[in-house]
């Protein structure tokens, strides 16, 4: 569906799509030897599908006003988003070094202000749904039959301005949004489901009025078929994708330590951890 | 060094090759060369606090750790909620504890206090003069994470609030000392916190120095400049005013951590000494914190000394690493004492 990719990449698989991801974030991170880096793993499969299955954008016009709008609500997930916009060519590749430095344009928490591809400014947690009901009532306004896909995070289903949102796009029958939930069960002080998300969150969607999905956000072709499904869903509203993602996904040792909110890897892992994810690398 | 900015999103970026320039981490600490520091003092002095009133309750919104309020958590668990990330929903069940009786210290960082929930503050707290004890990381500038994360304006949103006590502690000593006088305090208190590994800067210029609510000190006295400075400003410009010793510019600091109610008493009889330059200095931006509620003192004081203010800009900061941003925004040790300099 994008228009972006280039010929020689057109075919490559979404497994490896979704390999780069990881590898350019785990570069990233050891740029600054630290990042975000297991949100970064835990959502790679599910932005590979988005920029290389569901969206429709051209790289070299990341404000085509044909394209789908991509929403980073959460911005300490930059880490992540950067990695898919450059292996999709809307970021060159030769400015990963970059990272998180002085005068880059990759800061470590993303805003529209510095970054190509970026659509709004994260960070302050929450927004993103908001906003995206707002883009999703401009599109049918100018009769523009793009998608706005907001990615949040399970965090933010705690914030009330997520659901006033959720609410409104009911009311206004927003069948062009797209929200997507990283539901790695992880927030700063501890687990999602010792606090606010105590309840089975596709149920409080459904609940709502939207059409809601819950799959395994680390298992590619579920991911994709509820990418499909909720596009191409016969329902007059917005709809709603629950992705169960493991955080560190694809590299085991950090897989298996304790996780945290930010998962700490020591200065000498990162070279380790690319090691790993090379001996794991799709055909 | 300029950053990124708007204009420029669209222009290519070269590596800083060789350059090891860090990081707009979140995580980054304060440059205080050379003093010891404490850590988590909030944590602990709240403990402490809590084994003298049973009344008083801790509350995060999914920032518990990284306010120093886990070391409560884990001291007194039955005595902690966890509010998940709601900030709204963390004033108003603080405000309601404290219709129940209780003494709730309630932390997120500054900026979602500060802009989230300022209508729940401001209505469900301040409105009713409850003894809620809002107490707040990433204060101002101290973050390369940009301004989703820096806060700015907090002072200037708060001062504006009727019954808010106001404060902006210098360092670990400031802060233990501040947290039992707040919790004995009947009404609303806004603090601005330091966490982590926090530096001790004031005993180490002046021994008996203890904070004491409402109270501004001069930390060390001087002949040619007075600067009157809250939070780590202080601490800077204790450390500017050692280095222009060395140039013969002999300057006077005012630590004033209590931002509201202000002591304009002290700050109005420590000009009028007269015959210095006025300097306010503060973390925060230069439109309505410190700096304005001085120049407000001493003009209805009847005082009118030459006034210079060091602080933000009327703007929304950059990202980057910490050490560049408050080179580039006047805040460094290196730019106080060249802006001083520069006045003199
Ligand atoms: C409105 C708001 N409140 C608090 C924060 C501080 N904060 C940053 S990330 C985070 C955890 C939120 O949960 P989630 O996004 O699910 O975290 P993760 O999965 O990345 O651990 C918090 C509380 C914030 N950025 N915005
Ligand atoms: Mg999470």
């Amino acid at each position: 569906m994008n228009q972006s990719s280039s010929e020689a990449g057109a075919n490559m698989s979404l497994a490896l799509r979704a390999w780069n991801i990881r590898r350019k974030a785990l570069l990233m991170g050891q740029v600054q030897g630290q990042g975000y880096i297991g949100q970064a793993l835990g959502v790679a499969d599910v932005l590979a599908a988005c920029y290389f299955h569901a969206l429709r954008y051209r790289a070299q016009d990341p404000e085509w006003e044909g394209r789908d709008r991509f929403l980073l609500s959460i911005g300490h997930y930059a880490i992540a988003l950067y990695a898919a916009l450059m292996e999709a060519n809307v970021l060159p590749e030769e400015e990963l070094p970059t990272y998180g430095m002085d005068d880059s344009r990759m800061p470590m928490s993303g805003m529209a202000s510095y970054t190509p591809g970026m659509e709004i400014t994260g960070g302050s947690l929450g927004q993103g749904l908001g906003i995206a009901v707002g883009m999703a009532l401009g599109l049918k306004r100018k009769e523009n039959p793009a998608f706005i896909y907001n990615l949040m995070s399970d965090g933010e289903l705690g914030e009330g301005s997520t659901w006033e949102a959720a609410m409104s796009a009911v009311q206004h029958r927003l069948d062009n949004l797209i929200c997507l939930v990283d539901f790695n069960n992880q927030q700063a002080d501890g687990k999602s489901t010792d606090m606010l998300a105590q309840v089975p969150e596709e149920q409080k969607w459904a609940a709502f009025g939207w059409m809601a999905q819950r799959v395994d956000g680390n298992d590619m072709s579920a991911v994709v078929a509820a990418l499909d499904a909720a596009r191409a869903a016969d329902h007059t509203g917005p709809r709603v994708i629950i992705f169960d993602t493991r955080m560190c996904k694809g590299v085991e040792f950090l897989e298996n330590r304790e996780i945290t909110h930010f998962v700490r890897v020591e200065p000498d892992e990162w070279a380790t951890a690319l090691a790993v994810l090379e001996e794991g690398k799709p055909q | 060094m300029t950053l990124a900015s708007m204009k420029r999103k669209y222009e290519p970026r070269r590596s800083a090759e060789g350059e090891a320039q860090a990081t707009s981490a979140m995580i980054a600490s304060l440059a205080a060369e050379g003093y010891e520091t404490v850590a988590a003092p909030f944590g602990h002095a709240l403990v402490e606090a809590a084994g003298a009133d049973d009344k008083i309750v801790g509350l995060s919104a999914d920032l518990a750790k990284y306010t120093d309020l886990h070391i409560f958590a884990n001291a007194m668990p039955d005595r902690f909620y966890q509010m998940g990330m709601a900030e709204q929903l963390l004033m108003s069940a603080a405000a309601g504890l404290a219709r129940e009786g209780f003494n709730p210290f309630a932390t997120t960082y500054c900026v979602f206090a500060a802009r989230r929930a300022y209508d729940f503050i401001a209505m469900a707290i301040a409105e009713e003069n409850l003894p809620v004890k809002i107490v707040c990381g990433l204060p101002g500038l101290t973050t390369g994470y940009g301004p989703s994360h820096q806060a700015t304006e907090d002072l200037a949103i708060f001062r504006g609030l009727p019954n808010m006590t106001i404060i902006d502690p210098c360092d670990a000593d400031d802060i233990a000392g501040m947290v039992p006088q707040i919790a004995a305090h009947a009404g609303p208190v806004y603090a601005r916190l330091l966490r982590g590994a926090v530096p001790r800067v004031l005993t180490r210029h002046k021994p008996d120095y203890r904070f004491e609510l409402g109270r501004a000190q001069l930390i060390r006295d001087g002949a040619d400049v007075l600067v009157i400075s809250s939070g780590f400003m202080t601490m800077r410009a204790l450390d500017a005013a050692g280095v222009l010793a060395e140039d013969g510019i002999d300057v006077a600091v005012l630590h004033t951590p209590t931002i509201k109610p202000l002591d304009t008493e002290t700050i109005l009889s420590q000009v009028q000494k007269g015959g210095r330059l006025v300097v306010t200095a503060e973390n925060h931006t230069i439109v309505g914190g410190l700096g304005e509620a001085v120049a407000r003192t001493l003009l209805t004081g009847g005082a009118a000394p030459t006034f210079r203010m060091i602080g933000l800009p009327d703007a929304f900061l950059e990202a980057g690493a910490l050490p560049t941003l408050h080179d580039m925004y006047g805040l460094s040790v290196r730019r106080v004492v060249e802006q001083i300099k520069g006045w003199m």
